[in-house]
């Protein structure tokens, strides 16, 4: 078995875990870390691709590094929004969060 | 395969599904903070130092602390909820696991099926000189656009978590800021039934 295969199941579980994070916990910060697991998994599919892939793909490294710029002004959007959602509706569970609701 | 990877990939999932099933907010943050630096470690261990680094610095040195304050500004106002979330219906558990097995299953036997070629004897060597001049030079435009959405990005969060002009307004009537009610007099009994469905 290659360690490519290895490195994508790994990082198949990781995604996973943050699916399972995002379906299950109705909590918003939750739902926001399971999302940031989920590119953290795509990321490290990049890296793996960069060492056991074949052919030259350090391409991958430099989309990783713009991924983790893109993942943290998420995060910080993410993050003021609970804030904000915390402020107006004293809550932070997504199911109270239905004003939208037809 | 190495033992080394074997016990970084298995303390990166220990850790995430502790923090995923954790009914503490305050250590599923910290567990997920754990599973960031293993995965920085991953980094480390395939030879992409500067994307380790640059990992750890972002996720745990930045992100964790933005997530810590988001978790302590919204604690619940009664001291009862502070300790523990609210427990997870089974129909929502069960409908969950059922996706995410779906999606496993799809992922895993897509990655078993197929074949790679066979890796290079030696690990390709990326110094940072070369991660320098692959970011300045064809992937300029790239970096340029990043660094204009991780500049509106923050000023957007903070115009959205800023409590707005009148600086910060009395609790009761923080909940009726959204929507546009008829009547002015309602905004206090619309933010308490608001508070009622939430809580309910």
């Amino acid at each position: 078995m290659n360690p490519l295969h290895a490195w994508l199941l790994f990082s198949s579980a990781l995604f996973c875990v943050g699916l399972a994070a995002v379906l299950i916990r109705g909590h918003a910060i939750l739902v926001l870390l399971g999302v940031e697991l989920m590119l953290n998994a795509a990321n490290l599919n990049f890296i793996a691709f960069w060492r056991y892939g074949s052919g030259n793909a350090e391409v991958g490294v430099v989309f990783v590094l713009f991924s983790i710029a893109v993942a943290a002004s998420e995060a910080a959007v993410g993050l003021a929004l609970v804030i904000a959602l915390h402020r107006h509706l004293r809550t932070v569970r997504l199911s109270a969060a239905n004003r939208l609701k037809g | 395969m190495n033992l080394v990877f074997a016990l970084l990939a298995l303390f990166c999932l220990v850790t995430a599904v502790a923090a995923v099933v954790s009914r503490n907010l305050i250590h599923s943050a910290l567990l997920f903070v754990l599973t960031w630096l293993g995965i920085a470690g991953c980094y480390l261990w395939t030879g992409a130092e500067f994307v380790a680094f640059s990992h750890a610095l972002v996720y745990v040195g930045g992100i964790s602390m933005v997530v810590l304050f988001a978790v302590l500004l919204t604690r619940p106002a009664r001291a009862d909820e502070v300790a523990a979330l609210p427990p997870v219906p089974i129909e929502r558990i069960l409908g969950g696991l059922l996706a995410v097995f779906m999606v496993a299953s799809v992922l895993g036997s897509a990655i078993v099926t197929s074949r790679f070629a066979a890796p290079a004897a030696s690990a390709p060597v990326l110094t940072v000189r070369r991660l320098g001049e692959l970011l300045a030079g064809p992937h300029v435009i790239a970096l340029l656009l990043v660094g204009v959405i991780l500049t509106t990005a923050l000023l957007g969060a903070l115009l959205i978590a800023a409590p707005g002009p009148g600086g910060r307004r009395p609790a009761p009537a923080a909940g009726a800021d959204l929507e546009e009610l008829p009547d002015a007099t309602d905004r206090g009994t619309a933010s308490e039934s608001m508070r009622e469905r939430g809580t309910r």
